[in-house]
């Protein structure tokens, strides 16, 4: 199915997963306004949810199936499997997100079921991020998801930690769009547009790679995106966000907000400065600075939920060395890591939530001794998520790591993948006490996690994020396949398709 | 000629803008805020976008400003409460960060858009003699930028239900 982008029919085809969605979260929105007093209340915002998610998969799914593809150029959504794949990141991630919120909500009496039209909003964002095929589109993207995060960060008004949380993410998140917005107008400036496909074209032909005003744009945009995904310096706020948010909140902003941000970054480098190779040392300093500083200061926490955002700061360096690597095999290696870093924080997160209840006091890693006698599927839940976030072979972290390893080796960038496995080995001293204090020490008392239970729809998400990381540890070929036609996709369309700017 | 308007209304804007994120009052900052978004309104004159510099005023220095001040002064915000500025030390290092990140934009000084895409001399005043003012805006709006502008209109919603999940005193 080709699509003329230029006639309004194909146009609204090639948008029908972002309106499916929109009109879904419009729906939500109008019945929560009638509905939002009880709990039961709240498990049907959920379902809305949840059927929300499910028909804009299958949406995508259909686009997929009949291999939709613009003719030309994109002027401002692309149409091709990197953006159908990333879809079904984040939309898979927010129904494991519904999924882990409906107890964990009425729990902590959370009776805001706005919580899940902020959701559908973000996940949107992220869909136009990850789509976007215009500077315009991926920016006002990215703000549409980080202003549904923000409240989402604070919607335990209760708690001043979530406020602190909350105000200390939008502060600097605005900072960081200010970042980003002039990145974008500079490269405007220096271009003349600021379509993905036409920046690429005119960095070629007016031989723009060392020009001052495109570098700085491209360094300022390399400063907002880094924001975003908590890179290193870039990721003072995540730690404090992290802690503060609610559980669940705070396992979807570890893994959708993050992978989001990585499929925008990655997009605008592969398709506006595919041929800039400035980009390349950048990203590679922000790779082992994150690797460094991420394990290392993972080391020295106690608090469980600090030291999984640590942890998440560290996974963002590995996943910056496949954007590094620059080859096709880093590009395949990028879009897998992401789905089984996904799997794993989400899973993470989850169980985390159900341990940290009574007003979201810290849950200490001393907390969870003794968690295998009393809770031994839970354990063993857990055991799994921080063996694959550590690498182990038979998991699914483990082929991520070993496939950016393999494309570190291809593009010649020793250092970065000595140091990846380097790095891996410190993050083995914050990941294994995790295990060694459920499996070897004795419970404090007998009733120490009586009250730990998952209810029927978490554990369902956990056990599904489990079975896919050992799936994908023992059968990885299919969805790195997935992984490298999408990634694949990126590439293709520039160069021949593209007519230079009208005006 | 221009050229000189341009660095007094710059110079106004960014003079402004410092005055406002400095100023304890709430008051004086808003009020500075203004003046900061007249001056913008100036430069989008000589850029010849006259329609977004009556807009500039019209919605940013009038209405939104108007709005911000009512609510400061509902608020009644109290001169009381301690100063959340730091000692020298900190000012000093804010500073030299701050200096730190002027260092490379100052090469945008010398950085000009390549001349193969900026517009002929006049083109823009032709435009405008041929679609008016109002439409040299809104063609482009609505018909390149229409997917933007619609995604424009969800994040405000998207800020409307947020802002109201924060702050209603009973949901």
């Amino acid at each position: 199915m080709t699509l003329d982008l230029s006639l309004t029919r194909d146009l609204l085809t090639a948008l029908l997963p972002e309106l499916m969605l929109t009109g879904w979260a419009l729906v939500l929105l109008v019945v929560v306004a009638w509905r939002h007093r009880t709990g039961g209340d709240l498990r049907v915002a959920g379902g809305i949810a949840l059927a929300a998610f499910a028909t804009t998969a299958a949406v995508v799914w259909w686009l997929w199936w009949n291999s939709a593809a613009a003719q030309g150029y994109a002027p401002m959504i692309a149409v091709d499997d990197f953006r159908f794949i990333s879809d079904w990141l984040f939309l898979g991630t927010g129904a494991l997100t519904v999924l882990l919120s409906m107890r964990y909500l009425e729990r902590e009496a959370l009776l805001a079921p706005e919580y899940y039209v902020l959701l559908l909003f973000s996940v949107l964002g992220m869909m136009l991020m990850g789509g976007g095929s215009d500077l315009m589109v991926v920016f006002l993207g990215l703000e549409l998801m980080s202003v549904s995060v923000y409240v989402l960060a604070g919607i335990n008004r209760k708690s001043p930690k979530a406020a602190e949380a909350a105000l200390k993410y939008f502060l600097l998140g605005a900072f960081a769009s200010a970042f980003l917005l002039y990145g974008i107008a500079l490269v405007y400036g220096a271009t003349g547009t600021t379509n993905l496909a036409l920046i690429g074209a005119q960095v070629t032909s007016l031989h723009l790679e060392h020009g001052t005003l495109l570098l700085i744009g491209l360094a300022l945009l390399l400063v907002g995106f880094a924001f975003k995904v908590a890179a290193v310096p870039f990721h003072m706020w995540a730690p404090d966000v992290y802690d503060g948010a609610p559980t669940p909140v705070t396992g979807f902003m570890a893994t959708a907000v993050k992978a989001a941000a990585f499929a925008a970054l990655f997009r605008v480098l592969g398709q506006a400065f595919a041929t800039t190779v400035a980009w390349h040392q950048i990203v590679s300093a922000l790779a082992v600075a994150t690797m460094v500083g991420g394990n290392l200061v993972a080391l020295a926490q106690r608090s469980l939920k600090r030291m999984l955002a640590y942890s998440s700061i560290a996974h963002a360096g590995y996943v910056l060395v496949a954007v590094a690597a620059g080859n096709a095999s880093g590009s395949a290696a990028f879009l897998f890591y992401l789905v089984a870093y996904t799997l794993t924080t989400l899973a993470a997160f989850a169980l985390l939530a159900v341990k940290g209840r009574g007003g979201e006091s810290d849950v200490l890693i001393d907390d969870l001794s003794g968690l295998a006698t009393e809770r031994p599927w839970l354990a063993f839940a857990l055991a799994v998520c921080m063996l694959s976030l550590l690498g182990f072979p038979g998991t699914a972290g483990f082929m991520g790591k070993w496939y950016i390893l393999v494309a570190a080796a291809q593009s010649a960038q020793w250092w970065l993948a000595a140091l990846l496995v380097l790095t891996s080995v410190v993050s083995a001293g914050y990941y294994l006490p995790v295990i060694m204090v459920m499996y070897m020490r004795p419970a404090p008392s007998a009733a120490a996690h009586a009250d730990v239970r998952l209810g029927r729809l978490a554990g369902a998400a956990v056990t599904l994020a489990v079975v896919g990381l050992l799936f994908f540890g023992i059968r990885p070929n299919r969805l790195l396949d997935l992984s490298a036609a999408g990634a694949e996709s990126l590439r293709t369309p520039t160069a021949a398709a593209v007519a230079p700017p009208g005006n | 000629m221009t050229t000189t308007i341009f660095w007094a209304f710059a110079a106004i804007a960014v003079g402004s803008a410092l005055l406002c994120v400095t100023r304890r009052s709430p008051i004086a900052s808003a009020l500075w805020l203004v003046l900061t978004l007249f001056a913008l309104a100036a430069l989008f004159v000589i850029l010849d976008a006259q329609f977004i510099a009556v807009l500039q005023v019209l919605v940013y220095a009038g209405a939104i400003m108007v709005l911000f001040l009512f609510v400061i002064m509902l608020l009644n915000l109290g001169r009381a409460g301690p100063s959340d500025r730091k000692g020298a030390l900190a000012w000093a290092v804010a500073g030299a960060l701050g200096a730190g990140l002027l260092v490379p934009l100052a090469g945008l000084a010398r950085a000009a858009p390549p001349a193969a895409i900026q517009l002929p001399e006049g083109t823009m005043a032709a435009l405008q003699q041929q679609q008016g003012l109002v439409g040299a805006v809104a063609r482009p709006l609505f018909e390149t930028y229409l997917v933007p502008f619609e995604i424009t209109s969800l994040l405000l919603l998207a800020a409307i239900v947020g802002a109201v999940v924060l702050a209603k005193r009973k949901l």
